[in-house]
């Protein structure tokens, strides 16, 4: 009874996961918005900055890996991999998550060393969007940490419950 | 079969070694990143406007602390760097200790955190130079590498340094996630053993 609830929380939460990864990809990818001053057109997309094209290929990639684990069978003995490559989407979905974060924070702020101008006040609702994906990512990162440490609960038995 | 016995006291095991090198290069690497990055500095005097024949010159300077992703690259170089001085102090004076309780599996979290920490700084890093380098032609944002080369060569240098240890915090961690494996299967199989005698 136990190993079952057990294993329904795993499956919850790497669907959780799944979602939250899955969300933060679409409201990056669908940020989007023209804003027109001075007789000039400027179109603000996420493809403008390389961190932002990253975090989508990163979080994709997350939510790839999350769907397929889904189905893995409970006696797979695949399990101990999975949790080195749990590590790796961790590290994945944090490098991601913290490029993005420093770029969106230069463009909010701006640099005023290097001459750099802040552009969310012309484009506010692609930063409120790009704001949203961060979010996702964000929630998604913290799901990946927990699952991390219930995958490795689940392989080994790390508090050496079974005595010699 | 001959199986590492991590529980058993004293004695240094393949693994052990393994890890102990392993974590001496990681902590060379990530001292080295935060050092190359927080000795970063360039002064130069440029020639901003020229009035008539009379230039006027101004003096920029290009330090590390402009830019926040930098300074959080030191930071957490600075902590991961830190944390693998302890455990290699941990690793050489405890092996006379029992690994028992929640021992092995506080090292083996503390890694992987790390590892996580280490590889959001060096990519937030890397992500912002390569702004600094190429700039950006949405955003208007002009480059800065044209002007302070020796500053950027040096960022670069350290963010190499940092993507190695990037490369050996996970293969830090994972060395530890398998002893705590080793641990636990040679723990069940002893279990098992007393029970059929």
């Amino acid at each position: 009874m136990v190993k079952l609830t057990k294993r329904i929380g795993g499956l919850v939460l790497r669907l959780a996961a799944f979602g939250a990864a899955l969300a933060a990809l679409i409201v990056m990818v669908t940020s989007r918005e023209r804003a027109s001053f001075f007789a000039v057109s400027l179109e603000a997309k996420y493809t403008d900055m390389a961190a932002f094209k990253y975090f989508v290929i990163a979080n994709a990639v997350v939510s790839v890996y999350s769907f397929l684990v889904l189905f893995l069978p409970k006696e797979s003995l695949l399990w101990k991999f999975v949790v080195v490559l749990d590590l790796v989407m961790t590290m994945l979905l944090t490098s991601s998550l913290s490029a993005a974060l420093a770029v969106a924070q230069v463009g909010k702020k701006g640099n005023a060393n290097a001459g750099w101008l802040p552009i969310c006040g012309q484009v506010p609702k692609f930063c409120d969007q790009i704001t949203g994906a961060l979010i996702a990512g964000f929630v998604a990162l913290v799901l990946y940490v927990l699952l991390l440490l219930y995958s490795l609960h689940s392989v080994v038995d790390p508090f050496l419950l079974q005595k010699s | 079969m001959a199986r590492e016995k991590i529980v058993v006291a004293g004695g240094t095991t393949k693994s052990w070694k393994l890890l102990l090198g392993l974590r001496i290069f990681a902590f060379m690497a990530t001292l080295a990143a935060a050092i190359v990055m927080s000795l970063n500095k360039e002064t130069k005097t440029l020639v901003v406007a020229t009035i008539g024949t009379l230039p006027i010159k101004a003096t920029l300077t290009a330090k590390f602390q402009h830019t926040p992703a930098f300074v959080f690259f030191v930071i957490a170089n600075v902590m991961v760097s830190f944390h693998n001085l302890l455990m290699i102090v941990l690793q050489i004076f405890s092996r006379k200790l029992e690994y028992k309780g929640v021992r092995l599996l506080s090292i083996a979290i503390l890694d992987m955190l790390n590892a996580t920490l280490v590889s959001a700084a060096a990519n937030a890093a890397v992500f912002v130079a390569e702004l600094g380098k190429n700039g950006n032609k949405h955003a208007k944002w002009n480059k800065v590498c044209d002007r302070f080369a020796t500053y950027c060569d040096h960022g670069a240098g350290a963010l190499i340094a940092a993507f190695a240890g990037v490369i050996l915090m996970l293969l830090v961690s994972s060395v530890s996630i398998s002893r705590l494996l080793i641990n636990s299967k040679h723990l069940s199989t002893t279990a098992t053993t007393t029970a059929v005698v």
